[in-house]
């Protein structure tokens, strides 16, 4: 499979550099083109696609459960009509209320941002930023997507079961989603959720191993890893917190599955329900959040790396200035892929492991701030001094900056054993991780879409539109997830289906109702970003070959995008990526990665 | 019809906001060099603005609901916690001002203007070394006190603590006290039936003197030893009042141990609401009804709780026995006999 992979790619490289060039086209089909392509490039859009229809669908889902939070007394006869097997008297169902926060979780975290946000940016960029044809295996790249759609299907496919979707978080904790009698959720719908998250390992090794081989290999002549821009460096290590931690989340559902289909008892032990002992004994449901959080805290640098990656070239191309520290940068990002190995108990501060455990996870959690300020201070250094354009992906980066920080500093609270014995499980954990790896996510996702949108579609989105939705989007974050620090100082938990029922937690009803709102304001407010997305692909702005004045070579390649990237032979790289603003007396303020230092510059041209 | 006329505005909205922002951006490709630099400098402004006005929004608000946050922790170990995340909060919450205010000066201050150049500066190690190093010296500091308080609120309990049962189950909480000889009756997992849930063994004479109240009654300034489990699912044995909280898992027995220091009474007054009582909820989820598994907890004076005990009838002499004379409650089999039994039963389950 490697081999012949491997094979092909060669023979790609091989038609296309002594090709007539970009106008060369095999008989190429429709289907071939759009629906079962191996271009890098197409792949990225079908990640793109198939990303924002989730986004649509895991919003929306929020949107019903707010609903419920909002307004627990009302009842919504409308809502009723259309999803009529979720709702009872007008009011959603605690169960529906359990699935839709599971979904959501499910959905945003994996199949949005992990999926959709490396899998689009890994493959529009990589092999354009570092030179190449294409992936190393254009096949596996393609296998990647379709089983990601393949999953996709599985997991869509859960919510319209009769026992209704999996309901026992997306953390998915036996042996509530072991017992079908604990909860209908965890009867078949908890199996097709497992099926569909073995699927999207498989997507995402297949994926994850294309980067880093293609990234490791087929750099052009000249482009040695410290002549890499940022982006391709978080891509890359993404992708190896991917593989290192993708395979364990196998062996912990595996095991599950285990459990529920054949009487096994690695996660269940001393159960009774309704006075009655279940034959499972030796088993830990500890043992489960070990084996899913060794891939669920990588998981959540697996979703913010690549986001880092995308604002620190950004916020350098449109401020006009290289980025301040690469190399710190780098190092940050490997201190960051490293340390994410050996923090995941602090989510099982109080989870009947041995304290002892704690107090080390406590050590290692609270280092990650570290790397993660040197991160913060060197974005704004980068501004220091800058010449910055208000364009819609230097705002939008502006805007990841401000919400990484307010969301980074809440994980020194939580990750404080001792702080987290307070606020572990409320709604201030909700802030937090919705806030640095939700919306902080998004925004960086979002830069990323308003950046590379010509380089993708050969056109412009609309500036103004970009404008308005980051406005709502911003102020909406905030209104949502600011006040959720309140309710979880005031002991609020989280996953709630209702506060009303115990007296202290009920008395946050008006700042509910004002979240919902901004949640139903801020959502709607994302179709703006479609409309804009869709209009923009036909009827936008045609672009220039470089329209940001950026330095990488994804825009020294044809605009409109040409199968192998480059017509004749691949261009040669001669300096970094950050040549910005370099020569005071020049009339232009940035210098391609293609140009050749010149005599005169030799003398003291020193990269960084 | 209200829903297509609201679908329609909708729809109308968003039609009248796209129009506009085409005709805005045709504006700006037609615009002189001079009025693109003046559209930088606006769209800086709003940004700026719109940062700061961000900053006093969490400010303000954080300032307006500080009053309605948990009252003063009515445990030791509450107050423990407390003070660091104070202390957390002053620290982060400086940097977060700090931070903010740079980034949204910067946003204004080095918007594009044509005529300047960037300033070209790739790296300044001594700068590096010293938002690595001080970061890293708060940081130090946050994590000893922090790791000290753990171990504190993790040691032993103190002898003279008074030992309470706490067992999750959806979705309730079974309370069983000690009784007089401070000793909690045996359990065995192999005879838990139907009316014996928790499957106490009711030959120890241990648990012959339990008993199993409706509510947690505690004195204040006592220790109290909690040992917490599980039957069905994971639950959590959250006291928000107390700042505690400790999973209860099935199979993995928990313990927490704390010293109440303000009586329900006392709260009462300090938050001047009669009514108010502390809780056990549960916070961690466990099924549909997971958000109504709650149980009253009461403080009261040492003297009070010893009054409470003595109205306190054990569940072996007041529910058991009594069943067990009218044939409706059958004493176990042996404990040894009653595993093989269930052995085997779970081995026919298996195969």
């Amino acid at each position: 499979m490697q081999t012949s992979a491997v094979v092909e790619s060669n023979v790609g490289e091989h038609t296309h550099g002594h090709g007539n060039g970009g106008g060369h086209h095999h008989t190429e089909t429709f289907i071939s083109k759009y629906i079962f392509s191996t271009d890098h490039k197409t792949i990225g859009k079908q990640f793109l696609t198939l990303g924002m229809l989730w986004a649509i669908i895991g919003g929306g889902m929020s949107v019903l459960f707010r609903i419920q939070l909002g307004w627990p007394d009302e009842t919504f006869p409308i809502l009723e009509r259309v999803f009529s097997s979720w709702f009872t008297d007008g009011k959603l169902n605690p169960e529906a209320y359990y699935s839709l926060v599971t979904m959501h979780g499910t959905i945003m975290v994996f199949f949005v941002l992990t999926a959709s946000l490396s899998g689009t940016f890994a493959n529009v960029l990589i092999p354009l930023q570092i030179g190449a044809r294409d992936m190393a295996s254009p096949l596996m790249n393609a296998l990647s997507f379709w089983i990601f759609a393949l999953a996709s299907v599985v997991m869509f496919s859960s919510l319209f079961l009769p026992t209704g979707a999996p309901s026992a978080g997306w953390t998915i904790y036996p042996p509530l989603s072991a017992l079908p009698q604990t909860s209908p959720g965890s009867g078949d719908g908890m199996t097709v959720w497992l099926i569909a998250m073995v699927l999207f390992v498989v997507s995402t090794l297949l994926g994850g191993l294309n980067y880093v081989s293609t990234i490791l290999n087929l750099r052009t002549k000249g482009m040695s890893m410290f002549k890499l821009p940022l982006t391709v460096w978080a891509l890359f290590f993404t992708a190896i917190i991917g593989i290192l931690s993708f395979p364990v989340l196998v062996a912990c559902v595996v095991l599950l599955i285990f459990d529920r289909g054949l009487g096994t008892s690695f996660y269940l032990s001393n159960i009774v329900i309704g006075g009655k002992a279940l034959p499972f004994a030796g088993g830990s449901p500890i043992l489960f959040q070990h084996l899913f959080w060794f891939l669920g805290h990588p998981e959540v640098y697996i979703v913010i790396l690549p986001a880092m990656g995308m604002v620190s070239e950004i916020l350098a191309i449109h401020s006009r200035k290289p980025i301040f520290g690469y190399k710190a940068m780098i190092f940050s990002l490997l201190g960051i892929t490293v340390l994410s190995f050996i923090v995941w108990a602090h989510h099982m501060f109080l989870s009947g492991m041995n304290p002892f455990l704690g107090s080390m996870f406590t050590l290692f959690t609270l280092l990650i701030a570290i790397p993660s300020s040197i991160k913060v201070f060197n974005w704004l250094t980068t501004l220091w001094r800058g010449n910055i354009r208000m364009t819609s992906p230097s705002i939008f980066a502006i805007g990841f900056v401000s919400l990484f920080i307010s969301g980074g500093l809440t994980g020194i609270w939580l990750g404080n054993s001792t702080v987290d014995i307070q606020l572990h499980d409320t709604y201030f954990v909700v802030a937090h991780f919705h806030i640095v790896m939700g919306v902080a996510a998004f925004f960086g996702m979002f830069a990323g879409v308003y950046h590379w949108f010509p380089r993708m579609f050969g056109r412009m989105m609309n500036e103004t539109l970009g404008y308005i939705h980051f406005t709502i989007t911003f102020i909406g974050a905030y209104l949502i997830f600011w006040p959720m620090h309140f309710l979880g100082m005031a002991g609020v938990p989280r996953r709630y289906y209702s506060f009303n029922e115990i007296e202290a937690f009920s008395q946050y009803a008006d700042l509910n109702k004002l979240i919902s709102v901004a949640v139903i304001v801020t959502f709607l407010a994302q179709f703006i970003f479609l409309i804009n997305f869709v209009w923009s692909m036909f009827k936008g702005k045609k672009a220039t070959q470089n329209p940001w004045n950026a330095t990488t070579l994804e825009w020294t390649s044809p605009i409109e995008g040409v199968h192998g990237n480059w017509e004749g032979d691949l261009p040669e790289v001669h300096r970094w990526a950050y040549d910005y603003s370099r020569y005071a007396d020049k009339e232009e303020d940035f210098i391609m990665q293609t140009t050749p230092i010149s005599e005169e510059e030799k003398k003291n041209y020193n990269q960084h | 019809m209200s829903i297509i006329l609201g679908l329609l505005t909708l729809v109308l909205l968003y039609i009248v906001i796209v129009q506009i922002s085409k005709a805005s951006d045709l504006i700006k490709t037609l615009r002189s060099g001079v009025e693109q630099e003046e559209s930088h400098e606006k769209s800086a402004l709003f940004l700026s603005v719109l940062g700061f006005g961000i900053l006093i929004f969490t400010l303000v608000s954080s300032y307006i609901y500080a009053p309605t946050l948990l009252p003063k922790p009515a445990s030791e170990q509450g107050v423990w916690i407390n003070n660091l995340m104070n202390v957390t909060l002053i620290l982060t919450g400086i940097v977060f001002v700090l931070t903010h205010i740079a980034l949204f000066w910067f946003v204004y201050k080095y918007h594009y203007s044509k005529g300047r150049k960037a300033y070209f500066y790739s790296h300044n190690n001594k700068l590096e070394i010293i938002w690595t190093v001080v970061p890293s010296a708060v940081l130090t500091l946050l994590i000893v006190f922090g790791i000290q308080k753990w171990f504190k609120i993790f040691s032993p309990a103190p002898k003279d603590a008074i030992v309470i049962e706490v067992t999750g189950k959806q979705y309730s909480w079974v309370v069983r006290y000690a009784g007089r000889d401070k000793m909690l009756g045996a359990r065995d997992f192999a005879l838990v039936k139907g009316d014996n849930e928790l499957g106490i063994n009711w030959n120890d004479r241990k648990s012959q003197d339990d008993f199993m109240p409706d509510e947690i009654v505690i004195p204040v300034n006592k220790p109290v030893s909690i040992n917490i489990g599980a039957l069905d699912v994971i639950h959590n044995f959250y006291l928000p009042h107390f700042r505690l909280m400790m999973s209860a898992v099935p199979g993995v027995p928990t313990h927490l141990w704390f010293r109440p220091t303000v009586t329900t009474e006392e709260m009462r007054k300090e938050l001047n609401n009669p009514k108010f009582d502390y809780v056990v909820a549960c916070n961690k989820l466990c099924g549909s009804g997971h958000y109504n598994m709650q149980k009253k907890v009461v403080v009261v004076s040492e003297e009070e709780y010893e009054k409470w005990v003595k109205t306190q009838r054990s569940y072996y002499y007041s529910i058991v026995k009594p069943a067990m004379k009218d044939g409706s409650f059958v004493l176990e089999t042996p404990v040894s006999e009653a595993k093989s039994k269930l052995n085997s039963s779970s081995n026919n389950a298996k195969h």
